[in-house]
């Protein structure tokens, strides 16, 4: 894959909205690569503007207010420049989408396989027997045990987690290359979110898709991801190979989530060390490094917006690597038990 | 199945039983409403009088006479008028039941057909000088009294400008059977329907539009929209047919109560003889046989038009197919 040119390229994506006659800037220069197959995790707390990256890449952002700045490139297409009606081929046939709630994401008046029939034949032309054979052969792929009565059957008439198969399989119904996925297991069940992580995982080698895996958890993030990206309030905070990432974050940020990991072996802690305060919401956040307020490392040199700088393997905002003072790398907790 | 139609027809039953017993309680209630006088006439002798009521049955206890009312409504069909001697209610409802029933069905057409435009029109440009201009309109259908556009429309169509090319297919105020001239039923009613259809084209067109508008937030509308279909598709395929269920609410009770007689000022005003129209002269005159069949009459169309609202809800929402 190496010096293959990546399959999105996002430069420098600003998004910001207009309210009370000021732009409020929720996401500020997010770059990104996802390369063809990999699987790329996205990790912020709530409001650290991770859906936001995803619906302005989508472009289905409605807000009359919105302005996207920056680039974001598919495949070398500009894809920020592309008129809507361009934009329609490449949603849902080269980049597809799934949501957080597979309880609403379904239009609750047709049945579940009329949907993937629809999200098919849009684009392309194939009968509509055609389109439900695919249906239910994706469904089956997809785990959902009875796939031909299943796709006769109304969203509510099915579970969370089948739904968010039946919502997996339409999102792959016309082959992408890459889906994007916002929280796909955090409305779900432990089991099912292990078992929906599985499917995701094995897209790259059963339909050769690439997937942005948006989550505000890192578990998810170490079971599935290859590359990390942290975002906090709306700027990147550490962004590199996810075994890197793990074994030795750059970020206070980062490490701070890491910690609060519950541990996969040995006894679960009562309570998992949170980190204490909340995001600085967009209008609020302070001059310099956005994480200061909660940091432990804060010191005067934090009040400069620190730049994304290498480290190790992976690109970091924060100044203590390049005061010399990086953190530690971790114990791991596997070690510790 | 037939669980429910059984169910239905109990219910219709009670909901009739109690309604009659009550308009007929408040009729023998009412301080002067006493039919006996009013059907022997002024200053009758009082044999006559005495003769009125064993004729009529007033001097039997009230359930008797309630029963005997009901019979003669219900299976016999040969209820007399207390205002007009000798006349029969039933036929008079059945003569008057097409007429309004065209009314309201034609009238009906228009409005659903025209709100839905209008609010999906409005909906899709959201925030436009469109989406303002529709619903400053419909607001306006709102306000005018149907009475006063119902005379305007006569003055324009039948006296003013009658005899202008533009008008002068209007035939005179009254009501043709569609049986004798499907054409001249048409013509007679068009004028009527368009009246009867503005007021509530803007109710719906403004129900549908906000509908639509929270709609347009929902989830399965970004679903919709990151599998690539068009804006159109999306309107019309997925938020339309979404937001349709408050409407079709909506349209039966206003249906059901036209149907019945509540559109007695348009009746009024265009010269038909409809049952909204009888309704009104029932109750100026008194006329418990009158008033009575008029309101069953009514009842049997809301609990059929709630019925059918029903039958349309499950095909509507497969949510309450399965009773969710
Ligand atoms: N349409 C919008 N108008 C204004 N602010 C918005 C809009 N959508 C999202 N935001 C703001 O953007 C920030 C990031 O939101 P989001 O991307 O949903 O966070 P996440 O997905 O990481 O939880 C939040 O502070 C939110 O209030
Ligand atoms: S720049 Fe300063 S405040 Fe920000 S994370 Fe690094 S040490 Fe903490
Ligand atoms: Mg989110």
């Amino acid at each position: 894959m190496a010096g293959d040119a990546p399959l999105l390229d996002v430069r420098d994506l600003c998004v910001s909205f207009r309210s009370g006659g000021r732009d409020v800037p929720i996401i500020e220069n997010v770059s990104f690569t996802v390369c063809e197959r990999e699987i790329l995790g996205i990790v912020g707390e709530s409001g650290s503007g991770k859906s936001v990256t995803a619906m302005a890449i989508m472009r289905l952002i409605d807000d009359p207010g919105v302005s996207l700045r920056g680039s974001v490139r598919f495949r070398g297409q500009e894809l920020t420049t592309l008129p809507q009606k361009a934009f329609r081929h490449i949603r849902g046939r080269e980049i597809a989408m799934i949501f957080q709630d597979p309880m609403t994401a379904f239009t609750p008046v047709y049945t579940i396989g009329w949907q993937i029939d629809e999200a098919i034949r849009v684009h392309e032309r194939v009968s509509k027997s055609e389109a439900r054979t695919r249906t239910v052969r994706l469904l089956g792929d997809m785990g959902v045990p009875d796939p031909e009565r299943t796709a006769n059957r109304y969203p509510h008439q099915l579970s969370g987690g089948l739904r968010q198969r039946a919502m997996i399989a339409m999102a792959l119904s016309c082959n992408p290359a890459l889906l994007i996925a916002d929280e796909p297991t955090t409305a779900l069940d432990v089991t099912v979110q292990a078992q929906i992580l599985d499917l995701l995982r094995n897209l790259r080698t059963d339909y050769g898709s690439a997937v942005m895996l948006i989550t505000h958890d890192m578990g998810v993030v170490a079971e599935t991801c290859d590359h990390v990206m942290v975002l906090y309030s709306g700027r990147v905070a550490e962004r590199g190979p996810a075994s890197a990432i793990f074994t030795q974050p750059a970020h206070p940020y980062t490490a701070a989530l890491l910690d609060s990991i519950p541990p996969l072996t040995g006894p679960r802690p009562m309570r998992l060390p949170s980190i204490a305060g909340v995001p600085p919401a967009p209008l609020e956040r302070p001059p310099g490094c956005a994480f200061a307020p909660r940091c432990h490392y804060a010191h005067d040199a934090c009040s400069v917006l620190p730049p994304l700088v290498r480290f190790a393997e992976q690109d970091v905002a924060c100044i203590l690597p390049g005061e010399g003072k990086a953190l530690p790398p971790r114990i791991l907790h596997g070690a510790e038990a | 199945m037939l669980k429910a139609l059984l169910q239905r027809f109990g219910q219709t039953v009670f909901v009739l039983f109690g309604i009659s017993v009550l308009v007929f309680l408040v009729f023998f209630a009412t301080p002067g409403a006493d039919p006996t006088s009013r059907i022997a006439g002024k200053n009758a002798s009082p044999e006559t009088i005495a003769k009125v009521r064993q004729e009529y049955g007033f001097d039997r206890p009230l359930p008797v006479q309630y029963a005997t009312m009901m019979k003669k409504l219900f299976i016999t069909q040969d209820l007399t008028s207390y205002a007009n001697r000798g006349e029969k209610v039933v036929p008079e409802l059945i003569k008057a039941a097409p007429v309004t029933l065209s009314l309201a069905t034609g009238g009906a057409v228009i409005w659903v057909v025209v709100s839905i435009l209008m609010g999906t029109v409005a909906a899709a440009f959201r925030g436009t000088w469109i989406d303002r201009t529709l619903m400053a309109i419909g607001l306006i259908g709102i306000s005018i009294p149907v009475f006063w556009l119902g005379q305007v429309a006569n003055l324009i169509t039948q006296a003013r400008y009658h005899d202008t090319w533009l008008f002068s297919w209007v035939p005179a105020l009254g009501y043709v059977p569609f049986a004798e001239s499907p054409v001249g039923w048409f013509k007679a009613l068009i004028i009527p329907w368009c009246t009867l259809a503005v007021l509530f084209i803007g109710v719906y067109a403004r129900v549908l539009r906000s509908d639509l508008v929270t709609v347009s937030g929902e989830d399965f509308m970004r679903t919709a929209r990151a599998k690539g279909l068009s804006p159109t598709r999306v309107l019309l395929v997925h938020g339309l047919r979404t937001s349709m269920i408050t409407f079709v609410s909506l349209f039966g009770m206003d249906f059901a109560q036209l149907i019945g007689g509540g559109a007695l000022l348009t009746e009024v005003v265009f010269g038909l003889q409809g049952v909204g129209r009888l309704t009104y002269q029932a109750l100026s005159a008194l006329d418990l046989p009158l008033i009575m069949a008029s309101v069953m009459y009514s009842a049997v169309f809301v609990v059929l038009a709630n019925a059918l609202v029903d039958v349309i809800y499950i095909f509507l929402d497969p949510r309450v197919r399965d009773g969710r």
